[in-house]
């Protein structure tokens, strides 16, 4: 039974290798691709019922006991995050449909799309530190592919900045490792919890702890590494940097959050409350910055990103079981909101052939649904109740100043009224105005590209007014995960 | 001889580092080659250097060597050199769409 945990990675991993035999055949291609996704779909939540019914889920492969051979663990938290990805690998594919060029179909888009996916759902449930590396580099090598694909001049300058910043965080990555492996001897990450805790992380322990902080903090756009996002994320097609924007960074700081509660997290005034603090502080207050300063739809989607990373990693910073959960129901708001207003950039592009917001207009008059959904997504993301935004950003917020730190508290109220202000110049430059693209596009019909939106804007509504029963699952998830006796308990088996 | 590999990976580094910081697209693909080399190193020294035998059941030795870093170090070389050479094609397809390898002329449009 356990090799269920096993599934979420090996189904899109045997897909990709399928449609690459099926690449020049659209019609087949997209049958695959769309039957695998919601198989993945159907069982992540499969997964993530047994181990809300059974508790922490551990495949040993090949059957070698925990700290020799490899495991993959399935808790709570990771199974939020493989159905997020699920969720939006099925979204971000049929949109891909109906907005993708063929010529760009033809040239392996679909095989990497999974091999992206199996990258990310690796990621998420590694138990082991060099595994999330070798993850981390498969979901890498994909995203490499992806964002240069179609080769315009564009992409290719941006896309080689970013896959160079990647080898070296990653070389980075693979320097901690040494580090970690040479002061512990082990790199499963329950083995190295415990023999952390036994060391009582000090002096080099720490040193690595901020090293490992640094990779994951490159990979997930954190102050002042985040340089590389907003630009890289303008290039590729819509669907695409919906996927990375809602997945991609996601997978770093869910790292960041795995690590910091699991090994690095006995010397929590050092590391949570001083440097992930500030610098949680520092990437939401200039991420928010960014987006206010620019005038192109989907550049002031990118600088959302960082600040919203921001957010969550202040979850962490704070550090208490409501701030984790919190942390924790921002990074399922975020993937699902994120992933939806790239979307609708894309479906805008679509109808009027621009990104700036000085050349749409009145948008409102001609593609109603379009607007109106695209102001609920946006209220959502900067946190207008009943939307889910609102019950993501309450608990962070409350608990900051439950643990007295006012400043940070004060600085995420803040970055929350500046993202309403971005988010409605956007508004008010596309959807209200005169109306400034032409009465052919004015007719383009928007439904088939709204379709596959609906239901992440549907899931936005659900998650603000049933905030309830999916906070107490992630409280739950975040009590599992800052008492590290659970995963070291059912990954040892002591 | 671990410190002396360390002052190799050292080399390695300030190596990989100064290239990386060069104009030229050439030479940045190049100190990334460095830098994982030295990365590579690193990994194979902080695990200590070790004389022994392969850990194999039924075989005999006064010592045996670990044997994770060198399956990992292994891991990290075929990624490398997957990732290397499509850095290559990469840096190529750049130089022949923008004709010019150099990066400042690759900064992005003049408003930024």
């Amino acid at each position: 039974m356990n090799n269920l945990v096993i599934l979420p990675v090996l189904i899109p991993f045997f897909t990709g290798a399928l449609l690459i035999l099926f690449s020049k055949k659209q019609r087949i291609q997209k049958i695959i691709s769309s039957i695998s996704s919601f198989v993945i779909l159907a069982v992540a939540i499969y997964l993530a019922v047994y181990v809300y019914q059974n508790g922490i889920t551990v495949l040993e492969v090949g059957d070698w006991p925990a700290p020799f051979g490899i495991v993959l663990v399935a808790d709570m938290f990771a199974n939020i995050m493989v159905i997020l990805s699920a969720i939006v690998g099925v979204v971000c594919l049929f949109f891909t449909f109906q907005t993708i060029s063929p010529k760009r179909e033809k040239y392996y888009f679909y095989p990497f799309y999974f091999f992206l996916l199996t990258g990310v759902n690796g990621a998420f449930l590694t138990g082991d530190l060099f595994n999330l590396f070798v993850f981390f580099e498969v979901m890498l090598i994909a995203s490499y592919v992806l964002i240069v694909h179609g080769g315009t001049k564009y992409q290719l300058r941006e896309s080689f900045k970013y896959v160079i910043i990647n080898v070296f965080s990653s070389m980075l990555f693979l320097v901690a490792v040494a580090y970690i492996y040479s002061i512990t001897g082990t790199l499963n990450m329950a083995h190295l919890s415990e023999r952390v805790a036994e060391l009582e992380q000090a002096g080099a322990l720490n040193v690595v702890a901020v090293l490992f902080f640094i990779v994951f903090a490159i990979k997930g756009a954190l102050f002042p590494l985040y340089f590389w996002l907003p630009r890289s994320y303008y290039g590729p097609p819509a669907a695409i940097a919906a996927l990375f924007g809602g997945l991609l960074t996601k997978v770093g700081v869910y790292a960041i959050i795995r690590t910091f509660t699991l090994i690095f997290y006995h010397d929590a005034g050092f590391t949570h409350k001083g440097i992930i603090t500030a610098i949680a502080g520092f990437t939401m207050l200039l991420g928010v910055l960014g987006a206010v300063s620019q005038f192109n739809f989907k550049r002031i989607l990118s600088y959302h990103i960082i600040s919203q990373v921001g957010y969550m990693v202040m979850g962490l910073g704070v550090y208490t079981t409501l701030a984790v959960a919190g942390a924790i129901y921002y990074i399922v708001h975020h993937i699902i909101v994120k992933s939806a207003l790239f979307l609708f950039a894309g479906a805008t592009e679509k109808i009027t052939g621009t990104n700036d917001l000085k050349q749409m207009g009145g948008l409102l008059k001609t593609h109603p649904y379009l607007a109106w959904m695209f102001f609920i997504t946006a209220l959502s993301l900067a946190g207008i109740p009943p939307l889910s935004g609102f019950f993501s950003k309450f608990p962070i917020i409350l608990s900051s100043f439950q643990e007295e730190q006012y400043v940070i508290g004060g600085v995420a109220l803040l970055v929350g009224l500046l993202t309403l202000l971005s988010m409605m110049k956007i508004f008010s430059y596309v959807f209200w105005g005169k109306q400034k693209h032409t009465e052919e596009q004015a007719k383009y019909p928007a439904g088939k590209l709204l379709l596959p939106i609906v239901p992440l804007v549907a899931l936005t509504i659900i998650l603000g007014l049933a905030a309830e029963p999916i906070f107490s699952y992630s409280l739950m998830a975040a009590e599992q995960i800052m008492d590290p006796t659970h995963y070291i308990d059912s990954v040892l088996k002591e | 001889m671990e410190i002396l590999i360390s002052i190799i990976i050292g080399v390695l580094f300030t190596v990989g580092t100064y290239m990386l910081l060069m104009r030229s697209l050439l030479r940045v693909v190049i100190g990334t080659m460095f830098l994982s080399h030295g990365a590579h190193l690193l990994l194979l020294t902080m695990a200590g250097l070790q004389r022994g035998g392969p850990p194999l059941l039924g075989f005999d030795a006064e010592a045996y060597a670990d044997p994770l870093p060198q399956a990992m170090v292994l891991t990290a070389i075929v990624i490398s050199f997957g990732v290397t050479s499509l850095i290559l094609v990469l840096a190529y397809r750049t130089y022949k769409v923008h004709k010019t390898d150099d990066l400042n002329q690759l900064r992005g449009s003049k408003d930024e």
